[in-house]
């Protein structure tokens, strides 16, 4: 026990000594919590929009100022015909276009008809369905209140409440992501050097040698790492408690014990590819470039799982990160308690004492 | 000159030989860029619902079915109250709860008015706003099929604008096209960003770079001989990824590649002076690698891969326009999607230029021989 207290004290004060690693490692989730919480956000406003009118009345001039007036499009400028769309369209200058034909009053009043034609720069297809669909609201609150004297019998009114986010602001499901993404990668990468480490120096030979049981070196490496996770969280949980608004619902206890289990399972990750690499440089690349991108986009929180094809969403499965996301949304957000993330916890659990027993067999106490 | 050839077989020989670090280098990306795009839908097509009817009536099965045959909700299960239903929603089971309340037919039709609740989970915004924008729409359509029919007064005759609306560039809604150029951007950035990184540190920590530092090798020419292994493998990864763009996704650049390949040469000359600063300031590559992946991921998530950077606020717009990989992103889409030429480019290449000038200048004049 005695030696392990030692080697644990090693280890943290090589951890310590490391100014410009221990900076990044706490100012990662601080500027990553402050920069993404303010913003990022899934909400599509300010789109640059051009208008060409071809027939300046006054239906069109009070259609225009509403779609001037309104927060989702930022009215860039008026074209004269609609041979520049293409030019400005190619510039990236305006994201959406407008076109009143010529006599679009005149057609209004005489026919009771009028058309006029919405151009989307579609090679961003979410950002073009959004905005299309804004645009016909404003059409459809014009066309009612032209409609309004004549009255609209059997009229149903939709009455709808946003929960848990009612100005739906992006921070809310960026928060629990970053979470999930900053600890899991920052857990992974911090641990994936810490065997191979000693490798490339030389060093593994003294330790290998001395009589100390390898899982006593394992637990020597995670304990530093642990602690700096565990304050790491707090520091995210205070940002956004005090710089978001959003304070957790549910019971702090529950939530800082399941990222517990989630920051040793990343951990247990890290010690995986740090016992199979053979340099320094290939385990960092591999706990960069093979986790980073997977993390993002498997976790759940920048693009629905649902939506992917059943492959995708049974690898998904194995990404710890996913089920964390969903803890920390029903405890953190909606304040459930454990009856309903149980299913979550076990699977972390599980995936946690997989990892390490793999990690731990593996340790090979030979150098070659 | 001749010193650079030898300078330059050396790393091609340190890198060639490193058979884990290469598979790193270059299948890890590949794979994922295969894959990754298949995750990255954004349509919202499976909203799942929990209906409570209390009416049971004509009118509120036909609202129903109207609702589930449009396609973008799947309707989970019937609640008996809507405090179930709301239960639905907080266990994740539902994102909408739709309350029909009782009479809805019979004040529908004694009193011309009735309401309807509905609750939307709001933590993903997109999908709720999305998913409210279509459920008020189909409830609009259905309040007009119920009008016509049940009311013998012909439509409401007051004049209507009606909005025809196209999508250019990408008239399917592909949503693959837009994120398979990017994912592509962020693997280049990942691989010469954090490799230029290690690679000094890695000569520093074993000693190898004092070996260098006594020999008339010249600082640019050191630094150049790190720079154009790292280049050339950085058009050698961009160039694979054109070609599994175009055999798993079929995306072809609309624009010419020599657009797309002087733009990619400014940018690693960016994105490698960045990784040269960064190893300019670290002892060891734990130290090369924290603050590059620092980096990295603010990149990843600020550059508008993901959500569009005109939505934030100005403070963060003007921060982003400093981050190089916003560049060459928005380059990417558009010479890929729309064949935007050099003359639509102007402005983000300049600035990519300028960056990459900056952060490299820097980087030479922080690299000292001695230490």
């Amino acid at each position: 026990m005695r030696q392990l207290i030692t080697f644990i004290r090693k280890e943290f004060l090589h951890v310590f000594r490391d100014r410009k690693s221990l900076l990044m490692l706490f100012g990662l989730p601080i500027a990553q919590i402050v920069l993404f919480g303010f913003a990022l956000s899934n909400e599509i406003k300010n789109s640059r929009i051009a208008i060409v009118d071809y027939s300046k009345d006054a239906t069109t001039t009070r259609l225009i100022s509403k779609i001037a007036a309104s927060d989702y499009f930022d009215f860039q400028r008026s074209l004269a015909g609609a041979d520049q769309l293409q030019a400005a369209f190619k510039k990236g200058d305006i994201k959406m276009a407008v076109i009143f034909p010529a006599n679009f009053g005149d057609d209004l009043m005489h026919t009771g008809k009028a058309t006029m034609q919405v151009i989307a720069d579609a090679s961003d297809p979410n950002q073009a369905t959004t905005i299309t669909n804004y645009l016909s609201q404003i059409v459809t609150d014009y066309n009612a209140e032209l409609a309004k004297d004549a009255g609209q019998p059997m009229q149903i009114n939709p009455e709808t409440q946003m929960m848990y986010n009612p100005e739906l602001r992006g921070a809310p499901n960026f928060v629990p992501g970053v979470m999930a993404l900053v600890l899991m990668l920052v857990c992974t990468m911090m641990t994936s050097v810490a065997i191979v480490k000693e490798k490339e120096l030389g060093t593994m030979e003294i330790l290998l040698v001395s009589p100390f049981k390898p899982v006593y070196i394992i637990i020597a490496k995670l304990a530093p790492n642990l602690l700096i996770s565990v304050l790491n969280l707090f520091i995210i949980l205070l940002l956004s408690w005090l710089f978001l608004d959003l304070p957790v619902k549910g019971s702090l206890l529950l939530l800082v014990t399941c990222s517990i289990l989630f920051i040793l399972t990343s951990l247990s990750i890290g010690l995986l590819l740090s016992i199979n690499a053979q340099t320094q440089q290939a385990a960092m690349m591999g706990s960069l470039m093979g986790m980073m991108l997977p993390t993002m986009l498997l976790t759940g929180f920048l693009f629905p799982i649902e939506n992917m094809p059943l492959a995708l969403q049974i690898l998904s499965n194995l990404v710890p990160s996913r089920w964390y996301f969903i803890i920390v949304k029903r405890v953190m957000l909606k304040g459930l308690g454990i009856t309903a993330i149980w299913r979550e916890m076990l699977i972390l659990t599980s995936m946690c004492v997989l990892l390490f027993t793999i990690s731990l067999r593996k340790f090979k106490i030979r150098l070659q | 000159m001749r010193t650079l050839i030898f300078l330059l077989e050396k790393e091609f020989r340190q890198i060639l030989r490193n058979r884990q670090i290469l598979s790193t280098l270059l299948i890890a990306p590949l794979i994922q860029l295969i894959l990754l795009p298949l995750a990255a839908d954004y349509s919202v097509k499976n909203i799942s619902l929990a209906v409570v009817d209390n009416d049971h009536s004509p009118f509120s099965q036909r609202l129903i079915n109207k609702i589930t045959a449009s396609g973008h909700f799947r309707l989970t299960g019937y609640a008996p109250s809507y405090p179930e239903a709301l239960k639905m929603v907080e266990q994740d089971k539902a994102d909408i709860a739709l309350q029909i309340p009782i009479h809805f037919e019979r004040d529908l039709v004694r009193e011309n008015n009735k309401q309807l609740y509905v609750a939307i989970n709001a933590i993903e915004g997109t999908k709720a706003n999305l998913g409210g924008a279509y459920l008020a729409s189909i409830i609009r359509n259905y309040n007009d099929d119920i009008r016509l029919r049940w009311q013998s007064t012909t439509p409401s005759t007051s004049p209507q604008i009606e909005a025809v609306s196209t999508n250019w560039y990408n008239p399917l809604l592909n949503f693959k096209l837009y994120m398979v150029p990017a994912i592509l951007v962020v693997l280049v950035t990942v691989m010469a960003a954090l490799q230029s990184a290690l690679n000094i540190v890695h000569e520093k920590e074993s000693g190898t770079i004092e070996q260098i530092n006594v020999t008339p090798i010249k600082k640019h020419i050191f630094i150049l001989g790190k720079m154009i292994p790292f280049l050339a493998l950085g058009i050698i990864l961009f160039t694979l990824g054109l070609v599994v763009g175009w055999i798993f996704y079929g995306i072809v650049p609309i624009g010419s590649l020599l657009v797309l390949y002087a733009s990619l040469i400014v940018y690693l000359f960016a994105m490698l002076g960045l990784g040269l600063l960064l190893a300019t300031y670290s002892a060891t590559q734990q130290q090369s690698m924290s603050l590059a992946f620092f980096f990295i991921n603010i990149f990843n998530m600020m550059s508008g891969v993901f959500t569009a950077v005109d939505s934030m606020p100005g403070w963060a717009q003007a921060i982003v326009s400093t981050f190089p990989p916003s560049h060459f992103i928005k380059i990417m889409r558009m010479v890929v999607l729309k064949g935007s030429s050099f003359s639509d480019i102007t402005w983000p290449l300049t600035a990519m230029a300028l960056i990459g000038l900056f952060l490299n200048t820097w980087a030479v004049l922080n690299y000292r021989k001695t230490s």
